[in-house]
This record gives structure tokens, C-alpha cells and sequence, in this order.
């Protein structure tokens, strides 16, 4: 028996490699455990006939020395991540059956590590939602519950299946994708930690589109040392994704641990004004003098513009949405509903294949792109864009990180915010500004409220400083008081 | 729209009941960028193929697949516009037009609205009459072409063919300069020209690689602008010319029938030669252009640009200059040289060494009749600019008369041989020897006799005697020596 629970991908890693049990014997311990666990509603599509046969290939490599890095170290894998052969939905009615026919640079990528694909792994539906409710498969659930009520709150979204799956010990690494805060946001309720990278650092290329100038892929792990470790993998130019960067990457595990005296955190002046949990405030708080008994020096820093993210995102995100979800039309795969005409095609087939929140974007999308109304919101969303960008850049003129709490509160009840948008779209306050800045950022686990609930604090670096992002990271991860999840409610 | 200056001198009315009408008339060249692959894909552009065998992930706008910019597509454009004496934009955009049809699959088009890579530039026309008018560009910029649906083939069903989705086009706006069809077509056949000297565009028509939007208004000379209809993707310059006649006179009627132009976009019927409302400006798309997030902005460095111009061949103008004043041609002729490089690299290669007037006059005359009845392009030529030279050269050095030269011309079409060879196989030199040419003479005289004396009072007689010495001669005899010699004999 693996104890799966106190695994992370590092240890699962090292112990394949040492031989200490096999890659189908992990990958068993993991299907059985899956299986136990479908109350949590996290996998949209299992992939174990397949994993089976490539845990096999897996030993076979290992006993013959010819192990990869990340040999027989099965994965989960956001819905939104396009793999040959296996069903891509990500969560919606419209692409229910679709199967594509190639691989994301992403997962192909982990799979050249030896990587071995355990399932897709819910989301909100196309990435659209905090909370992980809107997927067509139904909401899936934190495997983490207050002390004080026994209801089942969301896992955060859109990256809800990822952080659910790690929280679950479900699988040691999923991948996710960010384009408000969908990896971050959903760490910080289950625990986990979900990093952000820049803008550009890892390719788009196969990844289902929400809005493409925000989107980007990263990982979810227990650990820092696993983020740096998986991001090690994921990232690199892809000469596929124009929007990708050809910037060198590093070994970032070496940053896991590093000292950060002498170095200054930025904490910003206005998020003091926001409206957050007291418990999120203390930790917050408590963070602060743990980088301070590391040696580091705090500044208070201002980002004057970042009140307005909330609204330019979301009038950026959506403008590009609704032109990228325009594919899914039922003419040419996916869903596809007739009619009298091909008028009646459209509006059946997106009528009934796209749900609630993703024609409320669409809708919202198309509206500010209209003539007449794009300078006054898109263009303009623009400009704030751009301005929250240099407060950004001024910003790390003087300092090395900026710190904040990931989220205004802890995980909330499922149901709870799903018939008031704008209280969930303020889930993304923190998280936002971030994309709109193309910046890394990553959540770390940093306690639990008074609920025992856990919380997050989000570091935030300059463009393609990752490292940054670990050797901070793990400052938290060292200082925090434990943060198991006690209670296997679900198995 | 009203504010353009288009107050330059009124070149060409049309009739109404009421008095003189203009025509104002703006076009919109979509025109396929020569190039092995799709502007944003590697799938190949290639004309026709099986349907759906030249489509990618991305050309089916599968889920999660990005543009990647073809760079051969940027050089085409870039080089059009330095073609075209345009400013070449370093700074550029693509932008999403978004509409639904099944034949786009991604649901947007990706074009370039605000910062086009080509900006303005200006081609030079020579009109009919002989004057050159000067044709003004707005812009010049790279989109994708959609696929084809097929609405025929099937009474239930429609069918999408993506072989010419995501291919390369280049839309090149005019200013509203042109005052004519035959303006127009003037302007589109000298567009075509430069695009085919510089490669960039292959300009088959039929093919569909060169289609034209109008847009035609009229108003009374001096008056501010009319309102517009734009004529969607009219696909021959013979249908050019009869859009614009047929939809400048539909809008002159509704005017003088107290009606009023409303803009709209119309589609020309080919059948019946009429414009016909398509759809009117309440129900115009409204595009939703916004920049597209998968491409940044194109940043073209000025080395680059500096390569391509060096690259750019002699264009059709400086060619008809350089003709002009080498050659010592007249207008016309050059610019019937200069309207397929073909030509006129045919003609370098006649007069090289050789009498310009005499290689044009064979180019022009025989060889293109000969072409024009075999069907055959210049470059397809049975008989080959050397060899025309060298039967030039037989004329010149008196080998052949002007007539004869034509049967072996004739002969060198039918059998590709060189006219030297033909010359030799059927004995076909011309007699320019004097004696042996008074030897005939003198035979026909003598068998004629009673007509030498009628023609001494009627000289219009001497053509007959010279007609019979050349029968006799089986027309090798120099005929200005057959002249002279039978004027001689008979004594005028």
C-alpha cells in the first residue's frame, strides 16, 4: 500500500526511480482511489485502460535504465487540454462527444517526460466561472469541509477538477490554466499550490481557447518544490503559438529554499482598502512577518489602477470569447442541433449546447465589441490595461515580489454565489490584475481560517522571473502552521 | 466619404433625361497572394484539388489551434505595395472580422482593419484615347480567404469544401478616381499587369485568384458625392464594365424618377447582366472587428523591406519608358509590350541587334494573329523569338522578301524547324540577281507582247507583268528588282 495522501510528485518521482514500487502499482493505488472518490465529481473522462498499458512501458524503461524524468508519474489533466484519441470537452454540452485527433504541446511535452495520463479533469465550463459549477458534468467539490457545517463547497474554478484532484490526492500534478485566476484562486481553496507562469511561457498551442490573450497553463501540485519541478516541464517556446516567447528556462527547483535576505516584498497600499475576510487579513498579515524573520524588506508599494481590473477583465475576456467561441457553430464537429434552416442550426446548437454563463459572456462579449460601443468599453479596457501594466512595472523597480492574499475569502458553499455573477466575478479581484499584466504569479497554502478552511497568499514577480515565484514560495510553505486535511469525508 | 476631393475635371458622362450624369467609381481588388502555403497555415494554396485535401487543424479551426503568420504571404504584400509606389506600413495589425457562415469555419475572418500592412500608393492608367490617368490607393492589406459551399449538389443538403480557407489574399482599396467602365477596366487590367510582374498574384480570373468590389455612384458634374452601391466579388473585367454601365444607369433612373439611392450591397447576375439588391445597409454585418489576440502586431524591419525592393523586377511603367527610349517605339506599341512581360521579354529578344520597328511589327502582327488562332500563350510560342529573329535577319539581308518571309513563317508555326533550314529544304531564297531576273522578265514580254504596248498607255498594266514574273519566279524574285527591270523593258 502507497500512502498516496503524503505523496507529492518529487517523493512518487524519486521512489519510481528508486524502484520502490512500480509504476503499475501506482497507478492502481491511484485508480482505486479515483474510483472511491466520484463523489467529489472530478473527472469528466477516465484514461486507465490506456495509463495501464503506458505504466507498463513505464517499468519496462525504468528497469532497463532508460527512465525519463518524470517516468510512470501519472497526471491529471484540465478538460481544456486537447489529447489524441481521448474525449476534450472542457465541460461543455458542445463538445460533449468531441475527440481530437492531436495533442496539446503541454501534455505532449509531459508525456515525453514519461507522464502517464490518469483523466480529464473537470472545469467551468470553457473556463468561464470561480467555482467550478458551470460544468456541463455538474459542480465538482472541495474535498475540504468547514469544521462547523457539513455542507460541500466548490473547489474554486475554473481550474476545480485540478485543485480537487491534488487536494484528493487524486493525482500529484495537474495541469490547469489561468486567464483571471483559474489556477490560483482554485489552489488557495483546496490547498494546493497553483502557479501562474508569464504570459507566454508555456504554449496555448492545443489548449481549448477562453481568451487568448490572457490564458495560460500551469500547474497545480501539494508542493513549491513540485511547481518548480513540473513547470520545468511545461514551459518552452513553441514556434506553434506565436503569442509563445522564446525565453531560456531554467532549473527552477534550485530556487526551492534559496535565501531571500536582503530582498524586498512589495505589499500594495490599496488591497488594504479591499473588502476581505478577517482571517484572510491576518494571514495576510502573519506573511508579512515571516518574510520579515527571513531576513526580507517590506514595502509598501502602490498600484493605483488595479481597482479597475476587475471591470476591464471583464470586458476583455469576454470580447475575446465570444469571437472564440464563435467555432462552435455545429457545423464542422462537436455538438450539432438542426432545424428548418442554418439560422435554426446556430441558435439550437448554441442555444443548447453552451450554458448559462458562457452565453452570458458571449453576450456581454459581442455587446462590447459592437459599433458604437467599442471605444467606450473595449478600447478602454484597453488603456486600463495598459496602465495597470506600468504600475506593475513601477512597482518592481523596487521591489523583488509583490505579496497579497489569493482570494477575498475561503471556499464557499456550493450554490452559494451562482445566481449573483458580480460576487463571483469579485472572487477575481486579487487574481486579475495579474493576467491583465501578463505576469507570473503563484498561490501558496498559507493556513487555515477559523473555519478550517485553508487560505492562500499569492507572489506575484516580473515577466518571466519564475524562480523568483519558488524561492519566495517556499518561505510560506515553511512558516505556515499545517494545513492537512484531517477528514477523508468523500472515500 | 463627401469630404474626398474628387473635383478634378469631368472625364466622362452618361446620358440622362434630365441632363449629364457622373460616374464615381471605387474599387476593392481581392487578389490570391502567389504562395505554396495559407497565410496562416501550412496547408497548401494550390488552386482546386480534391475537396477538403488542402486543410489543416488550424484551416478547420479545430479547438486550440493558433495562426502562425506565413512570412512569404508579408514579403507578396510588402513587394505589391512597393509595386504599387505605396507607403510600406513597419507597424501592422490583424484584426477579427467575426460573422457566421459554415464556410468560415473559425467564425471570424482574420483581415487587417485599422493598421493595414500597405498604405497608400498610386497606379498609373493609360486610357484608350491616349491619356494617362492616375489611380489613387488607399491601402493595400492581408486576410484569409473562406471556404465554398455547395448549394447544388444535393436537393437536402449544402456542402463546405475548406481547400481555399485560410488561403492568402491581398485587398487593395482604390480611392473613388475612376469615371468609367472602361476606366475601371482599364485600371484592373493594368493592376493585374503589375501584379503579374511581380509574381504576386497570378491574376486567373476565371480561377477566382483576382475578384473586384465596386463601388459606383453618380451625381450631376460638380456636385458633392452620390450615394454609393457596393457590387459584391465580380469575377471578369468584361463583367466590370458592364456592372458599372448597367448599375450607374439603374441609379441615374431611380434619381431622375424622384427616387432615392439607398446604400446597400448588390450582386451582379451574369445571365441577365443586372445588379440586384443583396442586402441594404440596415442589415450590414456588424463586423466586431477587434485586434486578434493569437498574432501580435507584424513589425517589419526596414531591412527586410530594403531586400524586397532590391528584388523588384522593371515594372510595367519604366519598362514602356525604357522601350520607348531605347527601342525608339511609340506609345502604343510599348504598351502593348509592356501589358504581359512576356511580350515585351519576346521583343528584347527579336530586336536585340535588329530593326525595333520591323521585331514589333512581326510581334504584333503575324505571331500574336498566329497565337490569337492557336490559342496560345506567348511563352507557348511554336515559333521562338530567335527564330523570329532569324527570319528577320533573312529579310534583311535579302534572302527573303516580305512575302515569302510570311509563307515561311507559316511553315515554322506548322514544324518548329528554323526558317534557315526551311529556306534551304525548299528552296525559297529570294533571286536578286539581276540577270537572272531579266531572263524572266524578258520571257514574259516576249510571250506578251501585244499587252506591252497597252501598257504604255495604261502604267496601272505594269502590275500585272510584275504578277507574272513572280508566278513564273514562284515568287522568289526580288520584287523591287522585278519592278524596276519590267518598267525598263517596257519603256516608262
Amino acid at each position: 500500500m502507497i500512502d498516496l495522501v503524503s505523496s507529492d510528485l518529487v517523493s512518487i518521482r524519486n521512489s519510481l526511480q528508486n524502484k520502490e514500487f512500480t509504476a503499475v502499482e501506482l497507478l492502481s493505488e491511484y485508480i482505486e482511489r479515483i474510483t472511491k472518490s466520484s463523489k467529489l465529481n472530478l473527472f469528466n473522462t477516465t484514461n486507465f485502460e490506456n495509463a495501464l498499458k503506458a505504466a507498463k512501458e513505464s517499468d519496462q524503461k525504468i528497469i532497463r535504465g532508460e527512465a525519463r524524468s518524470l517516468e510512470g508519474v501519472p497526471i491529471g489533466v484540465k478538460d481544456l487540454f486537447c489529447t489524441a484519441g481521448v474525449r476534450t470537452t472542457a465541460s461543455s454540452k458542445i463538445l460533449e462527444n468531441f475527440v481530437p485527433a492531436y495533442e496539446s504541446t503541454i501534455t505532449q511535452k509531459l508525456y515525453d517526460q514519461g507522464m502517464i495520463l490518469l483523466g480529464k479533469l473537470s472545469n467551468d465550463e470553457f473556463a468561464m466561472g470561480s467555482s467550478n459549477e458551470t460544468s456541463s458534468s455538474g459542480p465538482a467539490v472541495n474535498p475540504w469541509k468547514s469544521c462547523s457545517s457539513d455542507k460541500e463547497l466548490v473547489p474554486g474554478g475554473s481550474s476545480g477538477g485540478s485543485s480537487g484532484a491534488v487536494a484528493a490526492s487524486l493525482c500529484p500534478f495537474a495541469t490547469a490554466t489561468d486567464t483571471g485566476g483559474s489556477i490560483r484562486q482554485p489552489a488557495a481553496f483546496t490547498g494546493t499550490v497553483g502557479l501562474k507562469p508569464t504570459y507566454g511561457r508555456c504554449s496555448r498551442w492545443g489548449i481549448v481557447a477562453f481568451a487568448s490573450s490572457l490564458d495560460q497553463a500551469g500547474p497545480i501540485t501539494k508542493t513549491v518544490a513540485d511547481s518548480a519541478l513540473a513547470l520545468k516541464y511545461m514551459a518552452g517556446y513553441d514556434e506553434k503559438d506565436s503569442t509563445s516567447a522564446d525565453v531560456g528556462v531554467e532549473d527552477y527547483q534550485q530556487f526551492v529554499g534559496q535565501s531571500i535576505k536582503g530582498m524586498t516584498v512589495g505589499v500594495p497600499k490599496e488591497y488594504e482598502e479591499l473588502d476581505l475576510e478577517d482571517d484572510i487579513k491576518l494571514n495576510w498579515h502573519d506573511a508579512i512577518n515571516w518574510y520579515k524573520s527571513a531576513g526580507a524588506e517590506i514595502v509598501s508599494i502602490s498600484l493605483p489602477h488595479s481597482k479597475y481590473a476587475l471591470p476591464a477583465y471583464y470586458i476583455i475576456a469576454p470580447a475575446e470569447a465570444s469571437s472564440n467561441l464563435a467555432r462552435y457553430d455545429g457545423v464542422k464537429y462537436g455538438t450539432r442541433i438542426t432545424g428548418d434552416d442554418l439560422d435554426d442550426l446556430y441558435k439550437n446548437t448554441r442555444g443548447l449546447g453552451f450554458g448559462a454563463e458562457v452565453k452570458r459572456r458571449i453576450l456581454i462579449g459581442t455587446y462590447v465589441l459592437s459599433a458604437g460601443y467599442y471605444d467606450a468599453y473595449y478600447l478602454k479596457a484597453q488603456k486600463v490595461r495598459r496602465l495597470i501594466h506600468s504600475d506593475f512595472v513601477e512597482a518592481f523597480k523596487k521591489v523583488d515580489v509583490i505579496m497579497t492574499p489569493t482570494t477575498p475569502t475561503t471556499a464557499f458553499g456550493i450554490g452559494e454565489n451562482l445566481s449573483d455573477p458580480l460576487k463571483m466575478y469579485s472572487n477575481d479581484i486579487l487574481t486579475v490584475p495579474v493576467n491583465l499584466a501578463g505576469l507570473p504569479a503563484i498561490s501558496i497554502p498559507s493556513g487555515l481560517d477559523s473555519q478550517g478552511l485553508p487560505m492562500g497568499i499569492q507572489i506575484i514577480t516580473n515577466h518571466f522571473n519564475e524562480g523568483k515565484l519558488f524561492q519566495f514560495g517556499s518561505i510560506v510553505e515553511k512558516s505556515r502552521s499545517s494545513i492537512t486535511n484531517q477528514s477523508e469525508w468523500w472515500l | 466619404m463627401n469630404d474626398i476631393n474628387t473635383t478634378s475635371e469631368v472625364r466622362h458622362t452618361i446620358e440622362g433625361q434630365g441632363g449629364e450624369w457622373e460616374i464615381i467609381i471605387g474599387l476593392e481588388i481581392h487578389a490570391q497572394v502567389t504562395s505554396e502555403s495559407k497565410l496562416f497555415s501550412g496547408s497548401s494554396a494550390a488552386f482546386g484539388g480534391t475537396p477538403m485535401s488542402h486543410v489543416s487543424l488550424v484551416d478547420a479551426a479545430m479547438p486550440g489551434m493558433l495562426p502562425v503568420i506565413n512570412k512569404h504571404c508579408v514579403r507578396q504584400a510588402v513587394k505589391t505595395g512597393l509595386g504599387l509606389k505605396a507607403k510600406i506600413n513597419s507597424y501592422s495589425v490583424f484584426d477579427r472580422k467575426n460573422y457566421f457562415y459554415p464556410d468560415l469555419p473559425q467564425g471570424y475572418q482574420i483581415s487587417q482593419f485599422k493598421y493595414p500592412i500597405v498604405g497608400e500608393g498610386e497606379v498609373k492608367v493609360s486610357l484608350k484615347n491616349g491619356e494617362d490617368i492616375i489611380v489613387r490607393i488607399e491601402r493595400l492589406h492581408l486576410e484569409q480567404d473562406a471556404g465554398k459551399s455547395f448549394h447544388d449538389v444535393d436537393p437536402e443538403n449544402s456542402y463546405i469544401d475548406l481547400n481555399r480557407s485560410g488561403v492568402a489574399l491581398m485587398e487593395i482599396v482604390t480611392m473613388p478616381d475612376l469615371r468609367s467602365a472602361e476606366e475601371a477596366k482599364s485600371f484592373v487590367t493594368k493592376l493585374r499587369t503589375i501584379l503579374r510582374y511581380l509574381e504576386t498574384c497570378d491574376g486567373n480570373m476565371e480561377e477566382g485568384s483576382l475578384r473586384a468590389d465596386i463601388n459606383v455612384s453618380v451625381r450631376r458634374p460638380g456636385d458633392s458625392l452620390g450615394t454609393r452601391c457596393e457590387i459584391k466579388n465580380v469575377n471578369s473585367i468584361r463583367f466590370i464594365g458592364m456592372a458599372i454601365e448597367y448599375e450607374a444607369q439603374r441609379q441615374v433612373n431611380e434619381i431622375e424618377n424622384g427616387r432615392e439611392i439607398i446604400q446597400e450591397t448588390r450582386l451582379f447576375d451574369v445571365s441577365t447582366g443586372e445588379t440586384r439588391s443583396m442586402r441594404s445597409k440596415e442589415e450590414a454585418h456588424d463586423y466586431r472587428y477587434f485586434p486578434d489576440p493569437d498574432l501580435l502586431p507584424l513589425n517589419l524591419e526596414e531591412g527586410f523591406i530594403k531586400e524586397i525592393t532590391h528584388e523588384l523586377p522593371e515594372l510595367p511603367d519604366n519598362k514602356k519608358e525604357r522601350l520607348i527610349k531605347s527601342y525608339g517605339l511609340n506609345s502604343y506599341d510599348a504598351d502593348i509590350l509592356v501589358s504581359d512581360k512576356n511580350y515585351a521579354e519576346y521583343f528584347e529578344s527579336v530586336a536585340n541587334g535588329r530593326d525595333p520597328k520591323i521585331s514589333v511589327n512581326w510581334i504584333t502582327g503575324e505571331l500574336f494573329s498566329a497565337l490569337n488562332k492557336l490559342n496560345l500563350d506567348i511563352q507557348d510560342s511554336p515559333v521562338s523569338s530567335n527564330q523570329l529573329g532569324e527570319l528577320i535577319d533573312l529579310i534583311s539581308d535579302g534572302t527573303l522578301s516580305g512575302r515569302l518571309a510570311k509563307d515561311v513563317f507559316e511553315i515554322m508555326l506548322e514544324t518548329k524547324k528554323n526558317p534557315k533550314l526551311i529556306v534551304e529544304e525548299k528552296d525559297l531564297s529570294q533571286i536578286t540577281d539581276e540577270s537572272s531576273i531579266e531572263k524572266i522578265v524578258n520571257k514574259i514580254i516576249e510571250s506578251n507582247f501585244d499587252k506591252v504596248a497597252e501598257a504604255r498607255e495604261k502604267p496601272k498594266l505594269i502590275g500585272w507583268f510584275v504578277g507574272q514574273v513572280m508566278k513564273e519566279s514562284q515568287g522568289k524574285a526580288n520584287p523591287a528588282t522585278v519592278n524596276d527591270l519590267v518598267k525598263k523593258k517596257i519603256g516608262i
